[in-house]
């Protein structure tokens, strides 16, 4: 199919090799391998440090001088059954799928019509409504949060999932149209002249041909969706009150922090386990991934 | 109509060109609904609020420049403002240095690529709250692992107390923020990177060209419009961060690492003055709006902003 070819065109290649063979092999090492192997330990020593602090028993936690840090003797899963029995921790990763699952799901249908109306369907303003599409992409949650708790606040759901269901697609809805956007683009005019020769309506035109060949950019803009609704902050902590509504980074900020310095085994291993859907479903789709991240910045 | 206008629309379209603009509102329904509602509405009702005295469960009254007065007599707002400043200056130039030099490498030809590649991005793909957490304990005022290693090495005598002193606060917040924002700024200019020909580098060496002239005069000219958008983006999110600082040091020590954000939720929220709150993050708005003018006509030439192909 030469067409999901074209219409994933962001998916990075590495066929070039150039003209590294014109270096000797101890310059590589100065020159590449050696900061490359310093960028990556800066870059993941922490997830390393998060992983073993929740598997540290308390009397090695802070005992440096008899035990090394960087290195576990007896782990132990206390940590993690004291976060998945006795806090609200698994009710929290719960509300947090529930929240990111719906979001994502409304922003991608709305996003679905919002690009096909602007990028195929063009009627007459549809040019201007793009460039709002996109200055509404940088519009950042840290101006709106206030405004937005009265707003929901006299809706009436405040203090429910449904406050940041509704409020998470503010973010999503410009992202994703402006990545359909580009991959409506690549598909080519023909195969819509020929349905509607065919005497197809627009909404067939939409589901039975463009949004089958769109499928990698619907799945590039659904998980970029569903980690950004995961990752949100400031809206979850604005609008949600009570220990059971609460998503897992506001859940595990507000609730886990005692300020005791024993806590720390919890602490991370809660850090841990609410890190690790997005990784996992991150290590997946990695393509898809990085070209909607690339794919929003360039063209 | 309509359609007839654009060279690219063949003439069948013109059939029903008609009622395009009837089924285009259409389309855009649900997402516009969503927009104006929570989006545009907010927008305006937060500049209508800087102007209030609104309160968490008192409407307010219309005040004026009240608020603003207050606030360009308040030290900790110019001071949060100043710090955000700085924060975003110095953060940006770090990643983009860092992030540049990362793409760089990235871009040679490396055993396990794709894998390097992929676990790169993990810090930007991992909640910033949860890393922001795993970054608190690293820098603890007494069990920091980094103040450990350095007493090992000899280096220093006493933990460093990263987070109670201003200086030092500032810094491991910006050192945090720049940890988080490198993979972004490399994995997005390692994709613009692939698009430069080898050849080009290829011909320039035939000609005598040194490796830091052909960075200089290919490498950079060709990755100038997507440093330029890389920048805008990284800078916006940048300035309006919140996550980091709440986490790390919710503005303290005595309100000397306040970002804008950070103190216009603490004013607006747990401080239930929304008039305030409102009229700090308005404040906000123009720095944001230069950014993105600055986008906008950098970029000019290239017709990304409004949908179009180069």
């Amino acid at each position: 199919m030469s067409i999901t070819e074209q219409t994933n065109p962001h998916v990075l290649t590495d066929d070039a090799q150039g003209m590294s063979y014109l270096n000797r092999l101890p310059r590589r090492i100065v020159v590449l391998y050696l900061p490359l192997a310093v960028f990556v330990f800066v870059l993941l020593f922490p997830f390393y440090w998060m992983a073993i602090t929740a598997v540290k028993p308390n009397s090695q936690l802070t005992d440096y001088n008899n035990f090394s840090p960087f290195w576990v003797v007896k782990p132990t899963l206390d940590h993690i059954k004291y976060l998945l029995f006795e806090t609200s921790y698994p009710g929290w990763l719960w509300n947090t799928l529930v929240v990111a699952v719906c979001a994502t799901a409304i922003s991608l249908v709305a996003s679905v019509f919002a690009a096909y109306a602007i990028e195929r369907v063009r009627f007459s303003g549809s040019r201007p409504v793009g460039l709002l599409i996109f200055l509404a992409y940088l519009v950042p949650p840290s101006i709106l949060f206030i405004p937005l708790a009265v707003i929901v606040f006299k809706f009436g759901i405040y203090d429910t999932k449904l406050a940041l269901i509704f409020t998470y697609p503010t973010f999503l809805i410009p992202f994703c149209t402006w990545l359909l956007m580009g991959y409506f683009r690549s598909i080519p005019f023909e195969l819509e002249e020929s349905a509607l020769v065919d005497g197809a309506s627009r909404w067939q035109i939409l589901i039975r041909v463009i949004l089958p060949l769109a499928v990698p950019g619907l799945i590039s803009a659904g998980i970029f969706a569903f980690t950004l609704s995961w990752n949100e902050f400031i809206y979850a902590l604005t609008f949600i009150q009570s220990s059971e509504n609460k998503t897992v980074p506001v859940g595990v900020l507000t609730e886990l922090v005692r300020g005791d310095v024993f806590e720390w085994g919890s602490l991370m291993a809660g850090a841990l386990f609410g890190s690790l859907p997005v990784v996992i479903l991150y290590s997946f789709f990695v393509d898809y991934y990085v070209s909607s991240m690339t794919g929003a910045v360039k063209e | 109509m309509t359609m007839t206008t654009t060279a690219k629309q063949p003439s069948a379209f013109g059939n029903i060109a008609r009622s395009n603009t009837a089924v285009g509102l259409f389309f855009m329904l649900p997402a516009a609904v969503f927009l104006l509602c929570f989006l545009t509405y907010p927008l305006g009702l937060g500049v209508w609020l800087g102007f209030t005295d609104t309160t968490i469960g008192r409407d307010g009254i219309f005040i004026g420049l009240e608020n603003y007065q207050a606030l360009a007599r308040d030290s900790v707002f110019w001071m949060a403002v100043y710090n955000t400043i700085f924060y975003t200056l110095i953060a940006s130039i770090l990643k983009f240095g860092l992030g540049l030099w990362l793409a760089l490498i990235l871009n040679e030809h490396l055993p396990f690529k794709s894998f390097f590649r992929a676990i790169i991005l993990l810090p930007w793909v991992v909640p910033t709250v949860l890393s922001a957490l795993a970054f608190w304990w690293i820098y603890d005022a007494q069990f920091s692992i980094i103040s450990w290693s350095l007493m090992k090495l000899g280096w220093i005598h006493s933990p460093i107390n990263f987070l109670g002193d201003p200086n030092n606060a500032r810094a491991s917040v910006i050192a945090a923020n720049v940890w988080r924002g490198i993979p972004f700024v490399a994995i997005s200019l390692l994709a613009g990177l692939q698009t430069i020909p080898q050849s080009l580098h290829e011909a320039a060496s035939l000609d005598g060209a040194t490796g830091w002239q052909r960075f200089r005069f290919i490498t950079l000219p060709m990755l100038t419009p997507i440093i330029a958008v890389v920048m805008t983006f990284s800078v916006l999110f940048t300035f309006t961060d919140f996550q980091l600082i709440y986490v790390l040091t919710k503005g303290g020590p005595v309100n000397a690492t306040h970002l804008m954000a950070t103190l216009s939720f603490q004013r607006g929220i747990p401080g239930g003055q929304l008039g305030e709150g409102a009229a700090i993050a308005v404040a906000m708005i123009p720095f944001l709006l230069a950014s993105i003018l600055f986008s906008f006509f950098g970029l000019q030439r290239r017709k990304w902003q409004q949908g179009g192909q180069d």
